[in-house]
Parts: structure tokens; sequence; C-alpha cells
């Protein structure tokens, strides 16, 4: 299929970006979106242009690396799936398709659709661990946890980092994100000892950092690729509130 | 230089490493702070590693080429990781665990390296626990477990799809606690480019950064390589496309050993190839074996939709070849039988390569819920490549090049022929043999970056305290510097026609036709010549269109397909070199009449560990003879 791109050009952080315009002849619908710009590149290559800078690694949907607004939804318009497994199936013959960096000021845009992400280390950094030193760990199963709350820490904790809630939310927050992790932690027992310190370094951090808040919105949950649920954010809340 | 010590302490099997770990010399407390360590990668064997010296009180500066530590390609393992807790009651044990890693290896690993392995396999599982990795729990709280190729026991535990990713985040978070506390400085999106050997020991690296381009000496006392495996030199593999070779290779090049380069396991169960600009193939995780059957039509060239098949013109050829095992069997025999299949005719889908991986059954008999709970992600991902919904149809697969048990050389400390260079995780060679048994390397990359290496380094590390701060402004830094920058000139300044990725996907093609699932010498030579011809092509037609001095995803490309050339002729020259089949390694040329592999115990019982000799030299070949004391080399027999 023939489709038309235009694609978020920059070539720094300190420059001005603006979108280019490129036409692809042959889109095969069995490429992933990632392939289709692999394809770009390698003409781009070949005319010795510049080729278009994307992070990506695992193209398995499981590193977070990859991440981009396609018209304008972050990972593209099919729900709960990440760019590298956007298929092109999902566009038509002859569309002209939007891509674009993630857009938040706590992630600045590094090159064309590269944004720098290290603020979620930050808040990572900030609590995000339960301190056990190596080697000093109870036998596994001297832990009991119920089978649900151990689902339920699992549900959370597959947050793969992306990004794409802050991107999609209007004030840029990463509660989402940061109430994932807290969440994680909440349901377990092993977390408890530090739940108090952990949430309000979190939460402290993911301020500093200069995320915006919450305001119920609900794109976060509506664009997450790995459809992290806003009871999240609720739990955070609660546990938020425990500790002051 | 040459010899090679493995340094294997005597006594009994079961008690070397307790006997090591009492042995070993200490580093005092108020030393560990000025003794610094580089630690390169931050998958389960970096993160584990930079996070354990941490807590210990090294100075530990751990690089990765990605935005985050938690992105490193441990992220992606699906299936889960073993352990011999035995909490099944199925007769498990460390012993049990080390005896069919062994066996599954093909008797080429080494003995001292798995049993030990096997033996920290427990802790490895507490410490995540305690880490609050959610991994899958029954009813009555405990831990749950389940079975996986090549084993008939239930020892593996896991998060659903997705362990490799919740053990990574649970060794990232630890990793972090040490960031917090100032042990560890984390150095993300660098790429070490070389390393530094002062004296003949390895006294740091250097790196590209990679957003600004900048070239950066780092120095330290000992540096660790937890950079992973080298599979992408398939170009199409079940790896992160950004996996690559070239630390170790820069290493090899530097003196340390690369051993049994040759052993790559191919997985069974990947998607197959759907067209021609596929970057990666997507790996099923094996566990799927566990509950999905496996089968092609017993007629030729057979088009019917697979539903339309019925049931007695199915051919599950792995429970008729294998009554035992089954759907089960490890992974290198898997591969070949479906190859063997498709190659005879019976393959499925438009290519004919691809066998059916059928759901029915369980669905029938456990519910669609309880499948859903074991495998939810993986159907939807598989829904998601290829627009099938395997609830409904069997999934097709086909097998890909997947984990190399090749790698750095190493002694039973995880040091490498270059001292104070260690290698831990995939990017050393030492614990899977031939052929890697399922769920055995997350927990082989943990062991050893957080149980294994925190020892053993003490005993290098304990002779180093005299030895100040090591400076970057010696010569030895300024030449390695000024041989990266000219590296990276010669790249730049071909200005050809071709992407470097076009180059990585012709020369992953030679390596998959002449050197992946069948070997045979024919071949292999023609490989050889093959591999050159490309490589020169590429110093001559090569372009990369952005200069050296910022963000260049094309640079980055290039370096790492310039040391897939090289690490592919050393690849080829191994699998010539082993005149026998084992595991992965199958050469036509040494198979039984019914088509399984044929080892030759009497010539090649080592360990091939090549030295580099030089641009353009035969690399030199060394022998680590593999003694066998505890089991007997027997033929690998799943039927
Ligand atoms: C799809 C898939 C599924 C798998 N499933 C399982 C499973 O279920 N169970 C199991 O036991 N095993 C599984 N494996 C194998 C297992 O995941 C890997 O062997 C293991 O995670 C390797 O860990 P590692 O720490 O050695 O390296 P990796 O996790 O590969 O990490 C490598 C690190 O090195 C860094 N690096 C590399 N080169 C450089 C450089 N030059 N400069 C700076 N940094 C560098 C990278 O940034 C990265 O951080 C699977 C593998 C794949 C591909
Ligand atoms: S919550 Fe969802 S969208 Fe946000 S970082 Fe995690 S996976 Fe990405
Ligand atoms: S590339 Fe890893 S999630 Fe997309």
């Amino acid at each position: 299929m023939k489709l038309t791109l235009k694609i978020w050009r920059q070539k720094n952080a300190k420059s001005k970006g603006n979108f280019e315009t490129y036409q692809m002849d042959n889109v095969s619908p069995e490429m992933a979106f990632l392939e289709m710009l692999d394809a770009l590149n390698k003409r781009l290559v070949e005319e010795d242009k510049d080729p278009v800078a994307f992070d990506h690694d695992c193209r398995e949907g499981i590193c977070g690396s990859c991440g981009m607004y396609i018209n304008g939804h972050p990972h593209g318009p099919i729900p709960a799936i990440t760019t590298c497994h956007l298929s092109m199936r999902f566009f038509k013959e002859g569309q002209t398709v939007w891509i674009e960096p993630w857009r938040a000021k706590p992630f600045p845009v590094i090159k064309d659709l590269i944004v720098d992400r290290t603020a979620f280390d930050k808040i990572q950094i900030a609590g995000g661990f339960i301190s056990v030193n190596t080697g000093a760990a109870p036998e596994a199963n001297n832990i009991l946890i119920r089978k649900k709350d151990s689902d339920n820490a699992f549900d959370s904790a597959i947050c793969i980092g992306c990004g794409a809630c802050v991107a999609a939310c209007k004030n840029a927050s990463a509660m989402l994100f940061v109430s994932a992790k807290i969440s994680q932690f909440a349901l377990l027992p092993q977390g408890k000892v530090e739940a108090i310190d952990r949430v309000r370094a979190m939460v402290a951090k993911m301020d500093e950092v200069g995320f915006g808040n919450c305001s119920n919105t609900g794109a976060c949950e509506a664009e997450c690729p790995k459809q992290i649920k806003l009871t999240n954010i609720s739990r955070m809340n609660r546990e938020y509130f425990k500790a002051y | 230089m040459g010899k090679l010590n493995s340094k294997i302490p005597d006594g009994p099997l079961a008690q070397k490493w307790t006997k090591y770990k009492a042995s070993v010399k200490l580093v005092n407390p108020a030393n560990k702070k000025k003794l610094e360590i580089i630690v390169i990668g931050t998958g389960l064997s970096g993160a584990g590693a930079s996070s354990a010296l941490g807590e210990l009180g090294y100075s530990v500066k751990t690089f990765c080429y990605q935005d985050s530590p938690r992105r490193a390609h441990s992220v992606a393992a699906q299936g889960g990781i073993n352990a011999a807790k035995n909490y099944q009651s199925d007769g498990d044990s460390v012993y049990r665990l080390f005896y069919d890693m062994i066996k599954g290896g093909d008797f080429r690993a080494r003995e001292a390296n798995v049993y030990r392995a096997a033996e920290v396999s427990n802790e490895v599982i507490d410490h995540y626990t305690a880490l609050g990795v959610p991994f899958a729990r029954d009813y009555g709280g405990t831990l749950d477990t389940r079975s996986f190729g090549g084993v008939q026991v239930s020892r593996t535990f896991y998060s659903k799809g997705q362990t490799g990713q919740q053990c990574l985040l649970g060794a990232y978070s630890s990793l972090n606690r040490q960031i917090k506390k100032g042990n560890v400085t984390m150095y993300p999106r660098r790429e070490m480019l070389d390393l530094v050997l002062i004296d003949g020991k390895a006294r740091g690296i250097i790196a590209r950064n990679l957003l600004t381009g900048e070239i950066e000496r780092h120095a330290a006392h000992a540096v660790v390589l937890a950079t992973g495996g080298y599979g992408t030199i398939y170009y199409l593999s079940t790896l992160a496309v950004n996996s690559n070779a070239s630390a170790a290779w820069k290493a090899h090049k530097k003196g340390a050993f690369f051993a049994n380069p040759s052993f790559v396991q191919i997985h069974p169960t990947s998607i197959p190839q759907l067209n021609e600009f596929q970057s990666k193939l997507t790996l099923m995780s094996e566990s799927l074996r566990n509950d999905g059957r496996i089968w092609v039509p017993k007629t030729k060239g057979d088009k019917r939709k697979a539903n339309e098949i019925p049931e007695d013109e199915r051919d599950y050829y792995l429970e008729r070849r294998y009554p035992t095992f089954g759907n089960l069997v490890p992974r290198d025999v898997a591969s070949r039988a479906a190859k063997e299949r498709c190659d005879a005719g019976y393959g499925v889908g438009e290519t004919g390569l691809a066998v059916n991986l059928d759901f029915r059954d369980a669905i029938k008999k456990q519910g669609v819920k309880t499948i859903e709970n074991k495998y939810g992600n993986l159907f939807e991902m598989y829904r998601n490549i290829t627009g099938i919904n395997p609830y409904e149809e069997p999934m097709r697969i086909y097998p890909a090049g997947h984990y190399t048990m090749g790698g750095l050389w190493v002694d039973y400390e995880l040091m490498t022929t270059i001292p104070g260079l260690y290698s831990i995780g995939e990017s050393n060679f030492s614990d899977h043999g031939a052929n890697r048994l399922g769920a055995s390397s997350l927990m082989q990359a943990s062991g050893d970056g957080y149980f294994i290496l925190p020892n053993t380094i003490s005993n290098y590390l304990s002779n180093e305290i005299s030895v100040a701060k090591i400076s970057t402004d010696k010569p030895e830094f300024a030449e390695a510097e000024k041989a990266a920058v000219d590296r990276i000139n010669k790249l730049i300044s071909i200005k050809g026609k071709q992407s470097a990725g076009s180059f990585h996907k012709r020369l992953g093609k030679i390596m998959w036709d002449y050197c992946g699932m069948i070997r045979n010498e024919e071949g292999l030579k023609k490989a050889l010549g093959l591999i050159n011809d490309l490589k020169e092509e590429f110093y001559k037609d090569l372009n990369i269109p952005c200069p050296a001095n910022e963000l260049n995803m094309e640079l980055e490309k290039a370096g790492r397909v310039a040391d897939y050339f090289e690490l592919a002729e050393l690849l080829v020259t191994d699998a010539l070199n082993r005149r026998e089949s084992c595991g992965a390694h199958f050469r036509e040329e040494f198979q039984t009449p019914d088509g399984e592999a044929m080892r030759n115990d009497d010539e090649f019982a080592y360990v091939a560990a090549w030295e580099y000799a030089g641009e353009g030299k035969q690399p030199i070949l060394h022998k680590e003879e593999l003694k066998f004391e505890e089991v007997e080399m027997k033929v690998r027999s799943y039927k």
C-alpha cells in the first residue's frame, strides 16, 4: 500500500523541529510499524540523508523503549499495544500518518522521536525498591501471599515504563506509572515496612522532576499499552494519605 | 600465555563451592570503598552483580546502552526461572537439576560450574521473592511452579509469561537502592568500545556517549562484562534488535579467549518469518509446550485449515518419536524435528515453514479461563502479530536463533584469560554446554551476578588494595581511545551506498543457511568465503550519513556489524573444527541412522577456547578437557 508519512524531525534538544513529509510506496500489511520506519530509514541512508531516530529494542512489547505519537494516539490507534507491536494491517491505502515524539516538559526531545525519560528512573531511585541485602532473604515460602494479592500485584508490576501515560495526559501527570509501582509493593507483605517512606519519597520526587497532577481525565488508562488501571491511582492516594 | 587453568577447587562436587567460599581471600570493608569495579550490562547478571557489589561496599560504575537499565534484554524472557526447591515433592534436588543441565547440554559444559549454578538457584528465588517479584502462587499462598522442556519435574518459577520482566524489574530495583546510596554510579546510553589493559590487567574501558558521541575513559580495578548473547548474528533471532557481541569481541581481541562460539541454540517455538522486511522473530515461550500439542498433517502438502483436519490425519510427531518426553523434549531435538517435517513437505502455512502448536485439547480439558491464566499475554501477543486467534486456531511456530551457549572463556571464578576481566551471564560460556536447558539462563545469570561473582572477585581484588585509584591519563587509555576513534572514522569515511542493516541482514542469511540448525563441511567452507566477500563489500560500500559527534544510530549499528563479520568467521571455524554432533551443533556428517546427533567423546570432550592471533591470522585453538567425575557421559536419549 501507499502511505504519506508526516514525521517530526528535530536535530537535537536545542534546535526547532518541524514535520517532514515522506511518501512510502511499498508498505506490506504484514510489516510492523517500526519495520515500516526501518524501510524508510534504509532508503534515507541510501540517499545519504539523516535517518529518523527512534528508540526501540526488544520489539516484543516488553522493554518499554519504543513509543511515539501516531495519528494523535501514543503507540498508535489500536488499544493495548506498543508501537513495536502495531501492525500495518491496521492502516489503509493512501492514508496520511502523523508521527511525533511524546510531548511533556519532563520528557525533553533528544532527537526526532526520541525523548529523555530519565525522570522515571529518578522516581524509582527515590524509593521504588524493597531494602533487602543479597543473601539475607528468608526462604521464599516463608512469605505466604494470597493468590489474589499476588495476581493483583503482578497486574500493577507489568508497567513497562514507556511514558505513554504521561504523553497522553493533558497535565503531563506520571500518576499512572508511579501508582503502578507503589501498588505492586503495597499489595505485597515484603514491602510493608517501608511503605510510608516509599510513597512519600516517590511522590515528592515525581513533583520535583516536574510532572503535573492528576485531574481524573483517564486518558492515561485509555492509552496505556499494558492496561494499567486507574484503581492504582486511588490506591496510591490512599497510601499517601496513610503516610501523613 | 595459552595455558588454560580452570581453577576448579578439588574435593567432592557438592562441597567445592562451600569450600571455596570458606577459603577465598576477603577484602577489608575499609578498603572496599577504594576499589572500583566497572560492570558493563544491566540484565539479570549485570544488575545483580552491581547491586551485590554495591551492598558489599565497592565503588561500582555500571553501563548500558539503553536509556534505562530496566530495559536490558533480560526483560524479554518469558517462560520462567529454575530452582531446585522441590516444592512439588516430585523428587527434585540440586543434583537432579545439575544432572538435567549437564545432560541437556550434551556433556559439553563444565561440571563444577553447573553444579554451583544449581546450588545457588534456591537463593536466587528467595532473593527475588524478598525483592517483591510477584511469582505465581498457589491458593495456599505458596509459590507455584511449572515444567519446561527436557525435564520430568516441575521446578520452574514464573510470573505468567513475563518472568524475565519481573525478575529484571526486581534486579533493577535493587540496583536503584545502591544508586541512591551512592555505591553505584549508573551510566546509561553508553556503549563500551574497547577494553583498556595496563600491565596485562583489565583496568578500564573506552565508551561512547550515545547521545553526544563523546568518547569517554573510565578506569577501575576490575571490569565485569555482563553483555548478553550474540544471537543477533543471524539478524533474525528472538533477541532484542540491539543485542550484539561487540564488548566481548573487543575483549577477545585484547586477549580474552572465546569459547565454543558455534554453540547457538535454536529455539523451537518462535513465530515464523512472515515477510522479507522482518526485523526480528518473536518467541512464544516454550512453557506453551506444557499444554500445547505440536503436529503437522499426515498428508504431504495438506492445505486444509488446521481445524478441518480430523484427528486421525494429524501427526503428533514429537509424541510419536519421543513417547517419554513428548512435546517437552529439549529445544535442539524439537527444533530439528520441526525442520525435518517441514523439509519433508509436511509444513503448514503459505511458506510450509511452520508447524502447528495446538491448544484445543488443553482448552477442552482445563477450560479457557485456566489457559488464559497461564498464557494469556502470550496468546494476545500472538494474535497482535499474526492476526490469528490461538484460542480458536492452532498457533504456527518455527525454530529461530535464540541463545548463545558460547562466549568468553572463564575459569571457576568467572575470570577470563585477562586478569581482572570477568564475564558473567550469557556473555560467558561455562554452564550450558552445547544446548541450554529451558529456564536455566535467568537462573545462571542471576546466580553469577548476585551470588558467585561478588565472592570470587574478592580473591582478585584482595591483591589490588595497594593499587591506587587508576588514572585515565595513562598512555594505555590514550592509545585505546585513539584506536576507537580511528575505527569510527574508518567506518564514517567509507561513504558508500548501503546501510549497515542491509549488510547485517545478508550476513545473517549466510549464517542461518550454512551455520544454523544444521551444518556440514562443504557449507561451512562456503560460508567462510561468502562472509569474507561480504565483509570486503562492507568496507567499500557502507554509508553512514551523520557525523560521529552526535546521536548516530547508523554508526552504532555499523560498529556492531563490523564486529559480527569477525565473530562470524570464528563461529564458522569453530563449527568446522568440531567434527561431531552435540546439542545445538548438528553436523550432518555425524548422525545416527534415525537422524539423532552423534557425539564423539573420544576426540571432542573439550571446550574449544580460541585465542585471537591478529588480523587475518588463523585463531589459535586451546582445549580445556572436560572431565566428568560425578556423571557418566551417556548417549542423550529422550525416547
Ligand atoms: C525472547 C527470549 C526469551 C527468553 N526466555 C527465557 C526464559 O524463559 N528463561 C530463561 O532462563 N532464559 C530465557 N531467555 C534467555 C535469557 O533471557 C538471557 O540469557 C538472559 O536474560 C541474559 O542475561 P544477561 O544478564 O547475561 O544479559 P542481557 O540481559 O542480555 O543484558 C545485556 C546488557 O549488556 C549491555 N551491553 C551489551 N553490550 C554493551 C556495550 N558494548 N556497552 C554497554 N552496554 C552493553 C546491554 O545494554 C544490557 O544491559 C530468553 C531469551 C530470549 C531472547
Ligand atoms: S502505566 Fe502504562 S503507559 Fe504508563 S509507563 Fe506504564 S505501561 Fe507505559
Ligand atoms: S521495542 Fe520494546 S516495547 Fe517496543
